[in-house]
C-alpha cells in the first residue's frame, strides 16, 4: 500500500465504522451485501457446528457394538438433520456467505443487482434452518434421511409432524436458493464493470453464475417432488402411494435429477475458490484459465445427465444403467482437467505457505482419493456392492469435506482480512489445518474398509463378531480430533476480532479486484468504479495502480436499508407454519401478510 | 506433506480388526465373484493415477515453495497463461483411462444384469417386511422367514417384492445389492460356490430398525438342501410325533411321551387363545396367519427376529415379553403375557423343528 492510499484511508474516516456500524436494527434491515455475506456465515457456521454434533453423536453412537447409548428413534432423526443440516443449512449457505460478500467486490459493482431480494434470501434461509431444527422441540425432527425416499415418508409409515417439517422447511429453502442465484445471475451480467469481459472475470466469479444456473435448474425438480409429497401427507393423494397406482421410484428420479446437481453445487464454488487461492499463493496467474472455466460449464452440464448413477441398485436394466455409467465416466475429465491445471499453476511458482495455500492444497489432495473412489462406483456392478454402504459414506465426505469444507477454509483465511482488515494468525491456522488433516482421514478413510467389509449406511448399530469394531473407534476418535481443529478456528477468529486492523488493502499481493479497496471495504465498495484492461487487474501493469478511493468524487448514495425483506421472509414462515398445523387460519394469514410485505416492498422508495 | 505417509500408514491400520464374515471382497459366488474382479481392476487404476497426481503435487510443493529469505534471490514465476497441447495431453489420458474402466464395466453389466437363461433355476420368492424377510420357494410351497437354504452350484433366481416399505436385499459374499421395491418385482440369480453360512442385512434405509433387518444363508450340497426342502414341506416332526402319540393313546393305550404331548398341546392353546395364529402360520396346525414370520420349522433356525438374536429358550421369552426392546417399532405387539405362559410358548416353538 502507497503511503497516499493510505492518506485516503484516513481521509475517509475508519472504513470499519461505515461497512459494519449500527445496532442489531441496522444489522435486521440492511441490504448490503458485506454485511449479509457475514450474517450468512455466521448462520451457516453456527448450523455447521449443530451438524458436527449431530455427527459426533452418531460417532459416538457407532463408536462400539451394540451401544444402546442413543435409541434408534434418536439416531435416525441425528443421521437425517446431520445431512439435510449440512446440505441446505451449512455448506450451501456458507457458498452463498462468499457470493454475497464477494461477487460485487470482484467485479466492480457498488451492490448486487437487487439488494432487497438480497436480504430477503438470507431471512428466509435464516428462518426456514429454524423452523427446520425447531422440530426436535415438536415431536422430533425428521427421521427419512436427507434423501427422504417414498413410501417411508408417507403418512403410513411416517405418521406425525417430523417429515411434515422436512417438506416445509426444504419447500422454504428452496425459495432462499432460487431468489439468491437469480439476483447473481443478474449481478454478474450486468453489473460488471468497464472492460471485465467474461473472459477476464476472476475464477470464483465464473463457478458462481454457474452454480447460480445449477440452482435455478434442478431446485424446480425437488420443488415439485416435495409439492407431491406434501400432496401425498396433506391431502391423501397417491403420487407415491402404489396402492393408489403411484410409483415410489418417482421420488428417487426427482430427487436425484435435483441431488446430482445438487452436489456440484457444492462442490462448483470450491473449485472457484481454489482457483484463486492457488495463483495469488504461487505468484502465478491461472494455468488454462478458459480450460478451467469450460469444464466447470462442462461439469454443470453433464451434471444433468448423470442422476440415475445413485440408483444402480434399483434395477433398472442394464441398457440404463450402461448409459449413466458412461455419462458419469465422463464428468471424470473435466474434473481431472481442473486438478491438472491447479498443479500447473504451482509448477514453476513461487509458493508462498500460507495457511490459505495449506487448505487449498489440501482439498487438492483430499477432492482427488473422492474422485478416484467416484469413478469406482460410476461403475454399477462395483457400485452394488459400495451404494448404501460405508464406502459410499467415505466417497462423499471426501468431495464434501475434503473438497468443499478444505476449500471454504482457504476462502476463509484468504479473505478474512478483506472482510475484518485484521490478519489470521498463521500459527493457529496451520496447527487448524494439520490436525483437520488428520482427524479427517482418521474418521474417513478406514469407511471404505468397513463399506467393503459389508456395513450398510444408515444403521444405528452393528453386532460384534462382523470385524466392524476396531475401524469404527477409529472413526470416532478421528470425528473428535475433527471437533477439536474447529475449536483452534474459532478461537483464531475471536483472537483476531479483539486485536486492532493491520491487514492493509491487499496482504496477500493478490491480483483480482477486491484487493484494491480498503479491508473492509466501505459501504459503497467502490468510489469511482474502475475500468479493467486484464484478467488479473492488480498483476497487470495497466491496472497495477487501481485505487477506488482516489479522487474526489462524492460519496455515492446506496439503497436505503428496509425492514420489509425480513417481513416478508416472516410471512412466508408463518405460511409455513401454517401448512405444518394443517391449519387453513394461519395459511391464510401467511398469504396476506405476504402480499402486505409485497406490497409495503414495491412502494418502499430505494433511496432516503 | 506427510500426508501421503499418513494415508499408507492409515490403509495399513484400517485393514485390521478382522476376520470380516460379510465382506463384499470375499466372493463366495459367480456373481460376487464377477463384482469383485471388476472392483480390483478399477482399484488398481485408482492407485496408479492416485500415485502419479497425489505425486506431482507434492513434487510441485517442494519443489516450488519459497523458503526463508529466498524471496528476493528467485526472480518472480513466468505467468504461464496455458499450453494447448499439454491440455490435450491430460484431456485424453484420463479420457484412455475410462476406456479401459468402461469396457470390462459394459461387459459385467450385460452379463450379470440381464435376467438368467438357466433353465434349472432354483426360484425363490423374497418379500421384504418391517424389519424382516420373508422366502418362498413356489416350487415346493415352502415359505421360511430370516433364514435362506439354497444348493451350492446352483443358480437361484431370486424374485424380489415388498410388502410395506423400500427395502435392499444385501448377502456381500454372494452378491451386490438390489433393491426391493413396493409396487414392482425385481430379479436377482447367483449361484454360491461354496458351501457354509452366509450372513446379509437390509441395505436401503426402512425406518425405525433398519438396523436389525438382518438375515442369513444356508448353502448346503443338493443333497442336504433336498433334505431341508423335504422336512420343510411337512409338519414340524414334534408336531407329527405328538400327533401319532396323541392317535396311539386314544387308541391303543399305550403311555404316551408325556412331555413332548404336553408341551405340544399346552403350546397350541396358548397360541390359540392368546391370538398369536391371527399373524403367524404353523404347518400342521389351525395357526395360518400370513402377517408375520412362518413358524413352522421356527426351531430349526440359527436366529430369531431376523438374525438379531441367538435362537434359544431364553431369547424367545425375551422376544416374546416384549418385542420392541428388541426391535425398535416392531409390529409384533407386547401381548402381556405371564411368565409361565412365556415358558410353555417358548417351549412348544423351540420344539417346532
Amino acid at each position: 500500500m502507497t503511503s497516499t492510499t493510505m492518506a485516503h484511508d484516513a481521509a475517509h474516516g475508519a472504513h470499519e465504522h461505515g461497512t459494519y456500524s449500527g445496532g442489531i436494527m441496522s444489522w435486521i434491515t440492511t441490504v448490503d451485501h458485506k454485511r449479509i455475506g457475514v450474517m450468512y456465515f455466521v448462520s451457516a457456521f453456527v448450523f455447521f457446528l449443530v451438524g458436527g454434533l449431530e455427527a459426533l453423536l452418531i460417532r459416538l453412537q457407532l463408536g462400539s457394538p451394540e451401544n444402546t447409548m442413543i435409541s434408534a428413534d434418536l439416531y435416525n432423526q441425528l443421521f437425517t438433520m446431520h445431512g439435510t443440516t449440512m446440505v441446505f443449512l451449512a455448506l450451501m449457505p456458507l457458498s452463498s456467505a462468499f457470493f454475497n460478500f464477494l461477487i460485487p467486490l470482484e467485479i466492480g459493482a457498488r451492490d448486487v443487482a437487487f439488494p432487497r431480494l438480497n436480504a430477503f434470501s438470507f431471512w428466509v434461509f435464516l428462518l426456514g434452518g429454524l423452523l427446520l431444527n425447531a422440530s426436535f422441540l415438536f415431536g422430533g425432527a425428521p427421521d427419512g434421511g436427507w434423501f427422504g425416499y417414498a413410501n417411508l415418508t408417507s403418512t403410513t409409515y411416517s405418521p406425525g409432524m417430523r417429515i411434515d417439517f422436512w417438506v416445509f422447511g426444504l419447500q422454504v429453502l428452496g425459495v432462499s436458493s432460487i431468489a439468491s442465484a437469480l439476483n447473481f445471475i443478474v449481478t454478474i451480467i450486468n453489473l460488471r464493470a468497464p472492460g471485465m469481459k467474461f473472459m477476464r472475470m476472476p475464477p470464483f466469479t465464473w463457478m458462481t453464475l454457474i452454480t447460480s444456473f445449477l440452482l435455478i435448474l434442478s431446485f424446480p425438480a425437488i420443488t415439485i417432488g416435495l409439492v407431491m409429497l406434501m400432496f401425498d401427507r396433506t391431502f391423501g393423494t397417491g403420487f407415491f402411494n402404489p396402492a393408489m397406482g403411484g410409483d415410489v421410484l418417482l421420488w428417487q428420479h426427482l430427487f436425484w435429477i435435483f441431488g446430482h446437481p445438487e452436489v456440484y453445487i457444492l462442490i462448483l464454488p470450491a473449485f472457484g475458490v481454489i482457483s484463486e487461492v492457488i495463483p495469488t499463493f504461487s505468484r502465478k496467474t491461472l494455468f488454462g484459465y478458459p480450460f478451467i472455466i469450460f469444464s466447470g460449464i462442462l461439469i454443470a452440464f453433464l451434471g444433468f445427465g448423470v442422476w440415475a448413477h445413485h440408483m444402480f441398485a434399483v434395477g433398472l436394466g442394464p441398457l440404463a444403467n450402461s448409459v449413466f455409467s458412461a455419462a458419469t465416466m465422463l464428468i471424470a475429465i473435466p474434473t481431472g482437467v481442473k486438478i491438472f491445471n491447479w498443479i500447473a499453476t504451482m509448477w514453476g511458482g513461487k509458493l508462498r505457505l500460507d495457511t490459505p495455500l495449506y487448505f487449498a492444497i489440501g482439498f487438492v489432495a483430499m477432492f482427488i482419493i473422492g474422485g478416484l473412489s467416484g469413478i469406482m462406483h460410476s461403475s454399477p456392478p462395483t457400485d452394488l456392492q459400495q451404494t448404501d454402504t460405508y464406502f459410499v459414506v467415505a466417497h462423499f465426505h471426501y468431495v464434501l469435506f475434503g473438497g468443499t469444507v478444505f476449500a471454504l477454509f482457504a476462502g476463509a483465511y484468504y479473505w478474512f482480512p478483506k472482510v475484518t482488515g485484521r490478519m489470521l494468525s498463521e500459527t493457529l491456522g496451520k496447527l487448524h489445518f494439520w490436525i483437520m488433516l488428520i482427524g479427517f482421514n482418521l474418521t474417513f478413510f478406514p469407511m471404505h474398509f468397513l463399506g467393503m467389509e459389508g456395513m450398510p449406511r444408515r444403521t444405528f448399530t452393528y453386532q460384534a463378531g462382523l470385524g466392524f469394531d476396531v475401524m469404527n473407534l477409529m472413526a470416532t476418535v478421528g470425528a473428535f480430533i475433527l471437533g477439536t481443529s474447529m475449536l483452534i478456528f474459532l478461537w483464531n477468529v475471536i483472537r483476531t476480532l479483539r486485536k486492532a486492523p493491520d491487514a492493509g488493502r491487499n496482504p496477500w499481493a493478490a491480483p483480482t479486484l477486491e484487493w484494491s479497496l480498503p479491508s473492509p471495504p466501505p459501504h459503497y465498495n467502490f468510489r469511482t468504479i474502475p475500468e479493467v484492461h486484464a484478467r488479473d487487474p492488480l498483476w497487470h501493469e495497466q491496472d497495477a495502480d487501481i485505487d477506488p478511493e482516489a479522487g474526489d468524487v462524492p460519496e455515492p448514495h446506496m439503497p436505503s436499508p428496509s425492514l420489509w425483506p425480513i417481513g416478508l421472509a416472516a410471512a412466508i414462515i408463518l405460511g409455513a407454519v401454517g401448512g405444518l398445523m394443517q391449519s387453513l387460519p394461519v395459511v391464510l394469514a401467511g398469504a396476506a401478510l405476504i402480499i402486505i410485505c409485497l406490497y409495503g416492498w414495491a412502494f418502499q422508495p430505494l433511496e432516503r | 506433506m506427510a500426508a501421503a505417509a499418513w494415508v499408507c500408514a492409515l490403509v495399513l491400520l484400517a485393514g485390521c480388526g478382522g476376520p470380516f464374515p460379510q465382506s463384499a471382497v470375499n466372493p463366495a459366488s459367480d456373481l460376487a465373484t464377477d463384482l469383485q474382479k471388476l472392483f480390483e481392476g478399477i482399484l488398481w487404476w485408482a492407485i496408479g493415477v492416485f500415485v502419479l497426481v497425489e505425486g506431482a503435487l507434492l513434487v510441485a510443493i517442494f519443489r516450488f515453495r519459497s523458503g526463508k529469505g529466498e524471496d528476493e534471490e528467485r526472480a518472480e514465476p513466468r505467468h504461464l497463461h496455458g499450453n494447448t497441447m499439454l491440455e490435450l495431453a491430460w484431456t485424453l489420458a484420463p479420457a484412455l483411462v475410462l476406456v479401459f474402466i468402461a469396457v470390462p464395466t459394459m461387459t459385467t453389466i450385460w452379463k450379470v444384469d440381464r435376467p438368467t437363461e438357466d433353465p434349472n433355476a432354483l426360484i425363490v420368492e423374497v418379500t421384504g417386511h418391517q424389519w424382516w424377510w420373508e422366502f418362498r420357494y413356489p416350487e415346493s410351497g415352502v415359505v421360511t422367514a430370516n433364514e435362506l437354504h439354497i444348493p451350492v452350484g446352483r443358480t437361484v433366481d431370486f424374485r424380489l417384492q415388498s410388502a410395506d416399505v423400500i427395502h435392499s436385499f444385501w448377502f456381500p459374499r454372494l452378491a451386490g445389492k438390489r433393491d426391493v421395491i413396493p409396487g414392482r418385482e425385481n430379479h436377482l440369480w447367483f449361484a454360491a460356490d461354496s458351501v457354509g453360512r452366509f450372513t446379509g442385512q437390509c441395505a436401503e434405509f426402512c425406518g425405525l430398525s433398519h438396523a436389525l433387518m438382518k438375515m442369513e444363508v444356508v448353502v448346503s450340497t443338493p443333497e442336504d438342501f433336498q433334505a431341508w426342502l423335504e422336512a420343510q414341506a411337512q409338519p414340524a416332526p414334534a408336531l407329527q410325533a405328538a400327533a401319532a402319540q396323541d392317535t396311539a393313546a386314544d387308541t391303543v393305550a399305550v403311555a404316551p411321551d408325556s412331555t413332548l404331548l404336553r408341551t405340544v398341546t399346552e403350546g397350541q392353546q396358548m397360541l390359540m387363545s392368546k391370538g398369536c395364529i391371527a399373524c403367524h402360520r404353523i404347518d400342521g396346525t389351525p395357526a395360518q396367519g400370513v402377517l408375520g414370520p412362518d413358524l413352522s420349522h421356527v426351531g430349526s433356525r440359527r436366529t430369531i427376529a431376523a438374525g438379531i438374536l441367538e435362537n434359544n429358550h431364553e431369547n424367545l421369552v425375551r422376544w416374546m415379553a416384549n418385542p420392541v426392546a428388541v426391535k425398535p417399532g416392531a409390529k409384533m405387539p407386547n401381548l402381556q403375557l405371564t411368565d409361565e405362559e412365556l415358558q410353555t410358548l417358548a417351549a412348544y416353538l423351540g420344539s417346532l423343528e
